[in-house]
């Protein structure tokens, strides 16, 4: 029982952490609305309404489509564990959420806007001039490519966590492939499902850039628009402060309906390889193609944003000291606010299990709960700390910790999810054996759940370090001087015409991320071979 | 007449990191053949190559007289025993052994009552509905052994699949396998360390050592009346 | 001993003052410290003639400057704030913080005349719709016939919420509009493509060749000209005229006392300051300079008419405005 005790209170100190930050925003928020509280009443308009109504809409037909695209992608993956590219792929699809929303935004309409490609084939193929994709359908387009990799991973490596055993048994019944869905893969995702669903939604629930650039005018308002008008604009921390919990209702009630599923992989202690899977021609083929079409889609604006960073004078921006410490503080920032959020992500996941173990409700709030920190907007979290720290000190002595905590805490939800499914089947093939043998604590980390980890921790800091090198919201107060990074100098330079320049960043900065991530797939492979 | 179950002519497989795995094999049907031999010695190769989860780098796998080199698990004349996870968690204790009748699980009239008789047979009349999670160890082998019986597959592999038991219910189980080997003439390979486990259940065992079968012979001669050096310092450490 | 003990401490304390009147501190947007921006090279004249340490603190962009005011109040280190525009002045003035300035600024001219005993222009530009020569060959030559034109050529704007230039156009429809800028924004709606959060994202949408058209600057042309060196991108002149923006900069209280904070806004309103403004702002200086401007900035858009709504009009209008910008573009 001290193992598990262990663990709740490392989950307890991961909460804690979530909630500090959190509160400490919210009490800055509130402390400073309390001088004018009028504005929080005035935020329930009746325009609001529609608000909230298109905020919901989008959000939810976005998650609808990525995770529902994402399901059979990772599946189809999943039929499939070596063909070449593979691994390239899925590194790949970990750089859409590295980038700068105003990048990943021009790479998509470099595909599908009026000046892409789509323009210039489609006049060709008889369909006259191409109209662009401004409005829903655009905003939903753009969201696909941000989360549709993002899920595919993060379903794929739950499909990863089903014992290899089962895939043995499958394939000596003779398991068609419906039936390798229903006893083996379905249960593994659904338990994954609402977790990631909730990611994608939250992620699309607080998407701004995106849906004011391809939303086509204000019609396509969201509530993070509000929030960020009243922070910025209008100064009124009371509104902000009830906006942003408007925005926390709505994505809890999502959160209360998208029940969860308990998957329990039984006690295996084997290591056995997965045997390859023989799926028929059909569904090869077929599996081929969506691949395919996925990977293109994926693919070709990242191409697009590489071919226009490809005009950058690199050699002259690696000369320059602002693009040397950018460089230097952004991988600083990712490195420390990984390493948090995967500690943190860690001992979520752990005390979750304990608890769901004990089928005690309060599991719930260890899991998803801690997640509702995303829909929390970055730039109201570093205004709310703003506040805050300027009733007793001058803020910019405070800005690296605030920074750092953020990011770290909005890349807690990513690293608990990938994380989760590879620990909680870990901890059910353990757990017995380690209470019998005494294995508690650190020691069981270091001996049997860490060697174990090795791979998804390795993934889960590159998903988290990625994430972290991307995130502005934070010093829009704080003041650039305070914390310069990578993807706010790509924006600076943009905001002074040199569009050249930023595409080069934005390049370096993918660059950066498929890095992070083929590291941390050698270091699991070296360490687990 | 006896015919060859299980042959494994001139195999090789190679693994990256450099272990090679040779066999040339027979294996008669009806036989009950231990494999033993320390960790990463082949038996687990041995297995899933006559499983169809390895497929060698040279040679032919034949089973009752049918090269099956490249054919799939399941359309091999083999079923396996692994020792975790054989059964799937969200099913019950009916459904898991019926797997063996249908993979889909679409089961007539018929195949539900065999079912049935299938379980009671393992000795979990009454147990039908359990899941995974509410049966003991024991239990759990027992449905997997339920589910074998239902595959009517002649040939059986068992990878050590009662070890985490304990002693006193592993020979009870491997008296039930060999009890129902005996009533349907099957073919067994049996993984195991415990030479008392290979001297009561197998008339011939195989020793491995480095990816080669190193012994070879009647269950007593190899491992008791005349061992050689390799397997008495694995038997008896000197 | 205990009569000793106090004095060096106490040194240490007038010392410290002492120092701090070495230092002058300016609050100011990223791009104009940026590697390009007016910053560096300001920062390096004004050190030379003051032998004084300069420090430039920053937020994003003039709203973040004004916000950091605000929440910051008397904490403020600021001696000087620079780059709030005209329409964030009133709200700039409510906080309390400034001082009127008493530094002479009849040198600094700006279209239609800025004086204001708070704040001191630095430099200026007029909103303008940018156009693609490649795409367009007639462009709008009115408000007006942007507003009535055809809806298949289109127009990235930028929104109010969010942006200077947002508004900017918010406010110059009203200056030609008045009551009936509610029916203008309905009319002009179908040729806008998309309304961005703000000018980078419009800016680089169009560069992209998304829409021929883009709400900027009339010296946008300049940076093309002068770092591309191409003249593809033009602006429109229109007859109505066109809306200004003026960037200015104020004193603190706390500047008040700091003797350089008087001797920068002096520096300010010429040559060693005044140069640097039109290539790395790229706006229009506000004083005297020593050289003349590149030709490229004589050769474009020379509004003969600015509008400029009073900063306390703005400041009492501005959600009513928005917010009939929203009812008519939100339909």
């Amino acid at each position: 029982m001290a193992r598990r005790d262990g663990s709740l209170t490392a989950g307890n100190a991961a909460l804690a952490l979530i909630g500090l930050v959190a509160g400490g925003a919210a009490a800055g928020l509130f402390l400073a609305g309390l001088a004018d509280p009028a504005g929080a009443i005035d935020a329930f308009d009746a325009r609001l309404a529609g608000v909230i109504g298109f905020t919901a809409l989008q959000a939810l037909l976005s998650t609808t489509l990525s995770v529902g695209l994402a399901a059979p992608l990772a599946l189809a993956l999943n039929r499939h564990a070596e063909f070449p590219g593979r691994a390239l792929l899925l590194r790949l699809f970990a750089l859409p959420m590295a980038l700068p929303a105003i990048v990943a935004a021009l790479a998509v309409l470099a595909l599908f806007g009026r000046a892409g490609l789509l323009a210039a084939i489609w006049p060709a193929m008889g369909g006259g001039e191409w109209p662009g994709v401004y409005g829903l359908p655009g905003i939903l387009i753009a969201h696909v490519f941000f989360n549709l990799p993002l899920a595919t991973r993060l379903l794929l490596a739950a499909l990863s966590s089903a014992p290899a055993n089962h895939y043995r048994l499958a394939a000596q019944l003779g398991m068609g492939e419906a039936s390798v869905f229903r006893f083996v893969e379905w249960p593994v995702l659904r338990a994954a499902l609402p977790g990631v669903a909730m990611l994608v939604l939250m992620l699309c629930l607080t998407s701004f850039t995106i849906v004011l650039l391809i939303g086509g005018g204000p019609a396509a308002t969201t509530l993070e628009v509000e929030i960020y008008q009243a922070l910025r604009f209008d100064f009124d921390p009371a509104r902000a402060g009830a906006l942003v919990l408007a925005q926390v209702a709505l994505t809890g009630l999502v959160a209360a309906f998208a029940g969860a599923r308990e998957y329990r992989a039984g006690n295996s202690a084997a290591m056995s390889r997965r045997p390859a899977r023989r799926p028929p021609a059909a569904f090869a083929i077929a599996d081929a193609g969506f691949i395919a079409a996925a990977a293109l889609f994926v693919i070709a604006p990242l191409a697009a944003m590489a071919a226009s960073g490809a005009h950058a004078d690199f050699g002259r921006l690696a000369g320059e000291a602002s693009v040397r410490r950018a460089l230097a503080t952004s991988l600083g920032l990712g490195a420390l606010a990984g390493l948090i959020a995967v500690a943190a992500a860690l001992a979520l996941a752990s005390a979750r299990k304990t608890l769901a173990d004990r089928a005690a409700p309060s599991a719930a709030v260890y899991g998803r709960a801690a997640m509702l920190i995303l829909v929390v907007p970055g730039a109201a979290l570093g205004a709310g700390w703003f506040l805050l720290v300027n009733r007793f000190a001058d803020p910019g002595q405070f800005a690296i910790p605030v920074v750092v905590a953020v990011n770290a805490v909005m890349a807690t939800p990513f690293a608990f999810n990938v994380l989760r499914p590879v620990h909680d089947s870990g901890r059910d093939r353990h757990d017995r054996l380690c209470a019998g043998l005494g294995i508690a604590g650190w020691n069981r980390y270091r001996l049997v759940d860490g060697p174990m980890l090795v791979r998804p921790l390795a993934s889960a800091f590159a998903f988290a370090f990625a994430l972290s090198l991307g995130d502005l919201g934070v010093i829009a107060l704080f003041g650039s001087d305070a914390i310069q990074t990578l993807p706010w100098l790509t924006l600076t330079r943009m905001g002074d015409y040199r569009v050249d320049d930023a595409a080069g960043l934005a390049l370096i900065l993918g660059f950066v991320a498929l890095a992070a991530m083929a590291l941390s797939d050698r270091l699991a492979r070296s360490e687990n071979p | 007449m006896t015919t060859t179950a299980i042959r494994l002519e001139n195999i090789v497989l190679e693994r990256p990191g450099g272990f090679r795995f040779v066999a040339d094999l027979a294996i008669p049907s009806g036989a009950r053949v231990a494999l033993m031999g320390a960790s990463g010695s082949g038996k687990s190769t041995l297995l899933d190559l006559v499983a169809g989860f390895e497929t060698p780098d040279s040679g032919r796998v034949c089973l009752i007289g049918v090269d099956m080199t490249a054919a799939s698990p399941a359309a091999r004349p083999v079923a396996m025993l692994f020792q975790q996870d054989n059964l799937f968690g969200h099913l019950d204790a009916f459904a898991n052994a019926g797997l063996g009748r249908s993979p889909g699980l679409r089961l007539s009239a018929t195949d539900r009552a065999d079912v049935m008789a299938a379980l009671a047979r393992v000795g979990l009349a009454g147990k039908e509905k359990r899941l995974p999670a509410q049966l003991s160890g024991g239990e759990r082998q027992r449905v997997a052994i339920a589910r074998i019986l239902l595959g009517g597959k002649p040939a059986l592999l068992l990878d050590e699949p009662f070890a985490s038991l304990g002693p006193a219910l592993g020979r009870e189980m491997t008296a039930l396998v060999a009890e129902i080997a005996a009533a349907r003439a099957m073919t067994v390979l049996l993984v195991t360390h415990d030479p008392d486990e290979a001297l009561g259940f197998a008339e011939r065992t195989l020793f491995l050592d480095g990816g080669r079968i190193v012994a070879d012979g009647p269950t007593r001669e190899v491992l008791v009346d005349a061992p050689a050096d390799i397997v008495r310092r694995y038997l008896h450490g000197h | 001993m205990r009569s000793v003990l106090p004095i060096p401490f106490l040194a240490v304390v007038l010392a410290a003052p002492a120092g701090a009147a070495e230092t002058l501190t300016i609050y100011t947007y990223d791009g104009f410290t940026a590697e390009w921006g007016p910053g560096p090279p300001i920062e390096k004249a004004f050190e030379a003639e003051c032998g004084c340490d300069l420090v430039f603190s920053t937020a994003v962009d003039g709203v973040a400057l004004l916000n950091r005011l605000k929440i910051e109040g008397e904490r403020a280190k600021a001696d000087i704030v620079l780059g709030l525009d005209t329409g964030l002045i009133a709200d700039a003035r409510e906080t309390g913080l400034f001082t009127p300035h008493g530094v002479d600024d009849t040198m600094v001219k700006t279209p239609g005349g800025f004086a204001d005993d708070m704040f001191i222009a630095f430099d200026y530009g007029h909103f303008a719709v940018v156009y693609d020569t490649q795409k367009l060959a007639a462009p709008p030559k009115s408000l007006k016939e942007l507003v009535e034109g055809d809806p298949a050529e289109k127009i990235i704007l930028e929104d109010p919420r969010t942006s200077t230039p947002g508004l900017g156009l918010v406010l110059w429809m009203k200056a030609v509009y008045g009551d009936k800028a509610g029916e203008a924004w309905a009319r002009l709606k179908d040729r806008v493509l998309t309304v961005a959060p703000g000018w980078s994202e419009a800016y680089g949408l169009f560069t992209k060749g998304e829409a021929p058209m883009v709400l900027s600057y009339t010296t946008s042309p300049a940076y093309h000209v002068i770092a591309e060196k191409s003249e593809r991108y033009k602006a429109a002149a229109f007859t109505e005229g066109h809306y200004l923006q003026v960037e200015v900069a104020g004193m603190t209280g706390k500047g008040a006392e700091n003797p350089l904070a008087r001797q920068f806004l002096t520096f300010m309103t010429g040559p060693g300051f005044q140069d640097v403004i039109p290539e790395t702002n790229w706006m229009f200086p506000a004083g005297k300079t020593a050289k003349p401007l590149d030709p490229a900035f004589e050769a474009l858009v020379k509004p003969e008419k600015t509008f400029l709504i009073a900063p306390e009009d703005v400041a009492a209008n501005r959600k009513a405005w928005v917010d009939e910008w929203l009812a008519a573009m939100g339909r």
